[in-house]
C-alpha cells in the first residue's frame, strides 16, 4: 500500500505553513536557556501554541567552545495544536562552532542559520573539530545563513553603560534574542520587564542587556538580510478559550501537590535530597510556605523518604521526590510505608541511566523499578504524567490515592516533562472534587488494624489524639489487633489484603479511554508518560490521511484500569513506543497475553514524530 | 472540671509480652522510663516513641503511647519527619550502638547537627544482639564474635564523643540498672529543647555479659565512675578522695588524690556543662586510666530546628497575608484566549 508516500507529503506540508521549530545553541555559559525562556514567554503572549525542550549538559560551566558543553533550547510554535518540541529545525541560532557542529544535523535542508562570526575563531574552530571555517568554505550552501559579527556589535551597543569586556560580551544572547524576535514579530516588552526584575540591584547590567536586545532588533529591521529572510507571520493558534500561563512540568507538579493537599484538607511535608533533574520540585515548593507545605532538605535520599514517612505517621501527607538512583536508595523505606500502610507520595523524575547515566537527559526506564523494584511483595499504585500540564492533575491524583487508600504512591515524571514548558490553561481549584481526609478520633472499638470495608484502607489515627495511642512497625501485624504476629496464616492474610487493597483501586479510577481514533480496529499505539506528544502528533497525521490507528495513553500503570485488557483485545495490533528497552510492553504481554510490539529509543532525547510515523507505517506495511 | 487523673507506671505499660532475654538491661531501662513518664508534664497522647531495628528498638511496643518501630538506622530521620509534621509532639528516639552509629550513623550526625527537638536514647551494649552477637562499632578492640573469631581489630567509636563532634547541644551518659541516676538525667534530656543525646550503658547478658561490671560493681564503681554535677568539682573514688586536675602543659587531665602532694580541692577542675572543650575531654575519659563520666556532660540551649522552620513559615505568612491558591496560579505572565 502507498501509505508511506502519502503521509510524507502531508507531514512536510503541515510543518511548513503553520509552525516553526527554532533552536538556540551555545556554550553553557552563553545564556541560551534564558534566551529560550524569554522567547517562549513572548511567543505564548503572541497567541501561538507551543512546546519547548531545554537540552543542557551535565557540566555547569564546561570549557568555552567545547562540544560537550553545548547548551540548547528548542521551541516549536505555531497556529496549530502543538504537543511536542518538534522534529527538524527551521531555524538554528549558533553562538559558536561547537554549537553548529553538534546541531546542524537536525536542521532542515534550506533551513536558516544565524551565526556569530566573531566566535568562529581558529581556536574555537579547532576545539569544535572544524578544519576550515564552515561559514566561509561553502559547506553550508544548502542552507540560508545569516553571518553577523554579533560580539562586536554587542560591545558597541552596550558601550555607554561602562561594563567590563566580560560583562559586555555576556549581553550577546539578548542581542541575538532581539534579532530573532524581529524575525517572528514578537513583543520585547516582557523581556525588558524580566531583565529589569532580574538585575534590579544592578541597573547598569539591566540597561545594557535591554540596549543589546533593542540593538539586535533594529539591526534586523534595517540591515540587508539575505533574500528570503523576512518576518514570519504565524497566525494565532485555535486553542481552548480561557486564561493561560506557561508552566514546566515541574511547576505544574509542585502546584498539583499543593492543590492535592488542599483538596485532601491536609498539610504536606515535602522531604527531598538534591538530584538532577528532580530538584526544581523542592525549589518551587520551598517558595510556597504561605500554603500548608513544609519543605525539608534531608541529608540523603533515605532520610528524605523516612522523614516523609514520619510526617505521614504524624498526621500530614509525606511527599518525597528524586530521580531513579535516588528512588533505589528509598526502596527499603517505601516498603515500610507499604507494610505499615501509611500514605506517602514518591515522585520519580526519571533520567537516563543506569547509575549516574545521563543526569540531564530524559528516559522512561524506571517503570520496572516503580512496579517491581522493592523487596518482597511490596505492591503500590503507580501513575504517570504525560505532558507538562498533566503533571498538575496527576499530582492531585497521587495525593488522592495515597490518602484514600493508606498507601505509598509512585508518580512517574521525567526530565523532559520537568523542564519542558507549554501553555497551561490555568485550572480553577474550586472546580475539583475535594477528598478530605478523615482522621480517626473515636477510641470506641479502635484498633490500628481497622479498615474501611470498601477501600480496605487502614485507619489513620494521628499522634496527639487522646485514647488512640497505638504502635505500628515493619514487623508483620495481626490482621485484627495490629499487634506483632508471626503466625503463618496471618501473614498470608495480610499479604492478601495488602494486594487486594491496591488491586481494588481499579474500581476507583476512571476507565481507560482512547485519546484518538476508534475503540477497536487495526492498530493501537499504546503509550505512557512523556511520549504522549509525539504519539499524538504521529497518530493525528496518519489518521488525517485515512490510516486506521488509535492512540491509547495509560496514566494508571498499577493497577491498570479495569477495562484495559478488553479494550486492547479489540485491536488487531498493538505498538508500544517507549524511551526504554521495552518495559510496559512486557507487562502488557504478560498480563493480557497479547502480541504487543515494541518501539524503543534510549538516546536521552524524546521521540521525534517522524520516528513514530515511520514505525507505524512499517508495521502496517508488514501486514498488507 | 475534674482535675486530670494522675497517671502511673501502669498507664504507660502495654499488654504486649516483653520479649527481651532474661536479665537484659533493657528491662530496667523500660521500667525506669515507664515510671518517669507520669512525672513529665506531657499529655500521654502527645508522646511518641520512634525506634529503628535491634533489641532496643522493640521498645515502643511496650510503651502505651504512640509508637513507630521503623527500619534499621533510620529512626532519627523518621522522628525528624514526625516532629516537622507536628512540633507539639514529644518525640523519643530509641536506638542502639549498631542501629544509631553504624547503619544509621549519617542520620544520627545530622539530627544532632540540626538540633531537632528529640530525646535520643542510645542503648550501648557494644554488640549486635538481635543478629546473634557480631561485634559492633562500639565493641572494644579484640572482641571475639562470630564475625571476628580472632578478635576485632578496628577502633571503637565513643558515642558521646561522636555526638559532641556532630554538634549536639545536650550530651549525657547513664547506666541501665541505675534508675536513681538515670531518672534525673532523662528529666534533664526531656526538659532540654533540641536534640538531647543520652548514651545508656546497657548489659547484654547473652552476647557481651559483664562488660560494664567495672562501673556497676560496688567494689570498683567508685574508682571507675565520675558522677558529674554542674558547678561541682570532678571528684570520684571512695569518699570522693580522688579528683581530676587539668595539666596545662599536656592539655590533659591527671588523676590526683586530695591531701597528697599538696593537692587541695582548689586544684580540682570544676564541671561546667556549658564548656564544650571540657565536655569533649570528659567524653573521652576511659578506664582503667581514668574514671568514666556519667551525668550531663554538655548542655547548651539553642533554638531547635523545627522551631526555626516554623518561625520562617510564620514570617512568610505574615508577609504574604492570606493567599488564595487560585490567585497564585494566576500570578506572573498570563494571557487570555477568547
Amino acid at each position: 500500500m502507498s501509505v508511506v508516500e502519502k503521509t510524507s507529503e502531508v507531514v512536510a506540508a503541515d510543518l511548513a505553513v503553520s509552525a516553526v521549530v527554532v533552536r538556540f545553541a551555545g556554550d553553557s555559559g552563553d545564556g541560551m536557556q534564558l534566551t529560550g525562556s524569554n522567547f517562549t514567554e513572548a511567543t505564548a503572549l503572541h497567541g501561538n501554541d507551543l512546546a519547548t525542550f531545554p537540552d543542557f549538559p551535565a557540566e555547569i560551566r564546561a570549557p568555552a567552545g567545547a562540544t560537550f558543553g553545548v547548551s540548547a533550547f528548542q521551541i516549536y510554535f505555531g497556529s496549530e495544536e502543538v504537543s511536542t518540541a518538534g522534529d527538524d529545525l527551521d531555524v538554528l541560532v549558533v553562538m559558536n562552532p561547537a554549537a553548529l557542529i553538534t546541531n546542524l544535523k537536525d536542521l532542515l535542508p534550506g533551513g536558516l542559520i544565524i551565526a556569530d562570526s566573531d566566535a568562529f575563531t581558529d581556536k574555537n574552530l579547532a576545539r569544535a573539530g572544524y578544519k576550515a571555517n564552515p561559514l566561509e568554505d561553502g559547506s553550508l550552501d544548502g542552507y540560508r545563513v545569516i553571518i553577523i559579527e554579533i560580539t562586536k556589535r554587542v560591545i558597541a551597543a552596550v558601550e555607554p553603560y561602562g561594563l567590563s569586556h566580560k560583562f559586555a560580551v555576556r549581553c550577546k544572547n539578548m542581542w541575538t534574542l532581539g534579532l530573532v524576535m524581529w524575525l517572528f514579530d514578537r513583543d520585547r516588552s516582557i523581556t525588558v520587564g524580566n531583565l529589569e526584575k532580574k538585575f534590579a540591584s544592578k541597573p547598569e547590567i539591566a540597561q545594557a542587556n535591554i540596549a543589546a536586545l533593542n540593538s539586535g532588533h533594529s539591526y534586523a529591521e534595517t540591515a540587508e538580510l539575505p533574500s528570503g529572510v523576512e518576518v514570519y507571520q504565524i497566525p494565532r493558534a485555535q486553542v481552548k478559550p480561557g486564561l493561560y500561563r506557561n508552566a514546566t512540568g515541574s511547576d505544574a507538579l509542585a502546584y498539583g501537590l499543593i492543590a492535592g493537599g488542599r483538596l485532601a484538607n491536609i498539610p504536606i511535608t515535602f522531604a527531598s535530597y538534591p538530584i538532577t533533574p528532580a530538584s526544581s520540585l523542592l525549589h518551587t515548593l520551598a517558595q510556597h510556605k504561605e500554603f500548608d507545605v513544609v519543605t525539608f532538605q534531608a541529608e540523603d535520599e533515605i532520610a528524605a523518604v523516612c522523614a516523609a514517612i514520619g510526617a505521614s505517621f504524624g498526621g500530614t501527607l509525606g511527599v518525597t521526590s528524586s530521580s531513579g538512583p535516588g528512588i533505589s536508595l528509598k526502596g527499603e523505606a517505601i516498603s515500610l510505608a507499604s507494610a505499615t500502610e501509611l500514605p506517602l507520595v514518591i515522585v520519580n523524575t526519571q533520567r537516563g541511566g543506569p547509575s549516574t547515566g545521563l543526569p540531564t537527559k530524559t528516559e522512561q526506564s524506571d517503570l520496572n523499578q516503580a512496579l517491581f523494584g522493592r523487596h518482597a511483595d511490596t505492591i503500590l499504585p503507580v501513575i504517570a504524567s504525560s505532558t507538562p500540564s498533566d503533571c498538575f492533575d496527576v499530582a492531585i491524583e497521587a495525593v488522592r490515592l495515597a490518602t484514600q487508600f493508606s498507601t505509598p504512591v509512585l508518580l512517574l515524571s521525567d526530565g523532559y516533562l520537568a523542564n519542558a514548558s507549554e501553555p497551561w490553561l490555568v485550572p480553577d481549584l474550586t472546580q475539583f472534587e475535594a477528598f478530605p481526609v478523615q482522621f480517626e478520633t473515636d477510641p470506641e472499638g479502635f484498633s490500628p488494624a481497622n479498615r474501611n470495608p470498601e477501600t480496605l484502607s487502614r485507619v489513620w489515627a494521628k499522634p496527639g489524639t487522646p485514647g488512640l495511642e497505638h504502635r505500628i512497625g515493619g514487623i508483620e501485624k495481626d490482621y485484627d489487633t495490629g499487634d506483632i504476629s508471626y503466625d503463618a496464616d496471618n501473614h498470608q492474610k495480610m499479604t492478601n489484603v495488602r494486594k487486594a487493597k491496591i488491586d481494588g483501586i481499579a474500581k476507583f479510577i476512571p476507565a481507560q479511554t482512547v485519546s484518538q481514533g476508534p475503540t477497536s480496529g487495526q492498530l493501537a499505539i499504546v503509550g505512557w508518560g512523556s511520549t504522549y506528544g509525539p504519539i499524538h502528533q504521529a497518530v493525528k497525521r496518519l489518521r488525517a490521511v485515512g490510516v486506521d490507528v488509535s492512540h491509547i495513553h495509560i496514566r494508571y500503570l498499577m493497577p491498570f484500569p479495569e477495562n484495559l485488557g478488553e479494550l486492547l483485545s479489540g485491536y488487531e495490533r498493538i505498538l508500544v513506543p517507549e524511551m526504554n528497552t521495552g518495559q510496559l510492553v512486557e507487562v502488557l504481554r504478560s498480563k493480557f497475553l497479547i502480541d504487543a510490539k515494541r518501539l524503543n529509543k534510549v538516546s536521552g532525547q524524546p521521540f521525534k514524530i517522524r520516528e513514530i510515523v515511520d514505525a507505524i507505517e512499517s508495521l502496517l506495511g508488514e501486514s498488507s | 472540671m475534674n482535675a486530670p487523673q494522675k497517671l502511673t507506671l501502669k498507664d504507660f505499660s502495654t499488654d504486649q509480652e516483653v520479649r527481651w532475654c532474661p536479665g537484659c538491661g533493657d528491662y530496667a531501662i523500660l521500667k525506669t522510663i515507664q515510671k518517669l513518664m507520669p512525672e513529665l508534664d506531657t499529655p500521654k497522647e502527645n508522646t511518641v516513641f520512634v525506634s529503628g531495628i535491634g533489641c532496643s528498638s522493640r521498645f515502643p511496643y511496650y510503651m502505651e503511647t504512640y509508637g513507630f518501630h521503623t527500619i534499621h538506622g533510620r529512626a532519627p530521620a523518621i522522628a525528624t519527619g514526625v516532629k516537622l509534621s507536628n512540633p507539639e509532639l514529644d518525640v523519643w528516639v530509641i536506638t542502639g550502638d549498631g542501629d544509631g552509629l553504624s547503619i544509621g550513623g549519617n542520620h544520627m550526625l545530622h539530627v544532632l547537627r540540626r538540633n531537632v527537638d528529640l530525646q535520643i536514647l542510645l542503648f550501648n551494649n557494644e554488640i549486635y544482639g538481635l543478629t546473634k552477637g557480631q561485634y559492633s562499632p562500639t565493641s572494644q578492640v579484640g572482641t571475639r564474635s562470630p564475625s571476628t573469631p580472632d578478635g576485632s581489630v578496628d577502633l571503637p567509636l565513643r558515642p558521646c564523643t561522636f555526638a559532641l563532634g556532630a554538634g549536639a547541644r545536650f550530651v549525657a551518659r547513664t547506666i541501665d540498672t541505675e534508675a536513681k541516676h538515670m531518672t534525673p538525667v532523662l528529666k534533664r534530656a526531656h526538659a532540654h529543647k533540641g536534640a538531647s543525646f543520652v548514651e545508656i550503658y546497657q548489659n547484654c547478658p547473652v552476647y557481651n555479659d559483664g562488660i560494664f561490671d567495672y562501673i556497676k560493681d560496688k567494689k570498683s564503681a567508685a574508682d571507675s565512675r565520675l558522677v558529674l554535677a554542674h558547678g561541682e568539682p570532678l571528684l570520684f573514688g571512695v569518699d570522693n578522695q580522688k579528683g581530676l586536675r587539668f595539666n596545662a602543659a599536656s592539655l590533659q587531665f591527671e588523676v590526683v588524690t586530695l591531701g597528697e602532694a599538696g593537692v587541695t580541692l582548689e586544684d580540682i577542675m570544676v564541671h561546667d556543662e556549658t564548656n564544650l572543650v571540657l565536655a569533649q575531654m570528659l567524653a573521652a575519659l576511659s578506664t582503667p586510666d581514668f574514671p568514666e563520666a556519667v551525668g550531663v556532660l554538655y548542655c547548651k540551649q539553642e533554638v531547635s530546628y523545627e522551631s526555626s522552620v516554623y518561625e520562617q513559615i510564620k514570617t512568610v505568612r505574615a508577609k504574604k497575608g492570606v493567599v488564595d491558591f487560585n490567585e497564585v496560579l494566576r500570578q506572573g505572565h498570563t494571557w487570555t484566549v477568547s
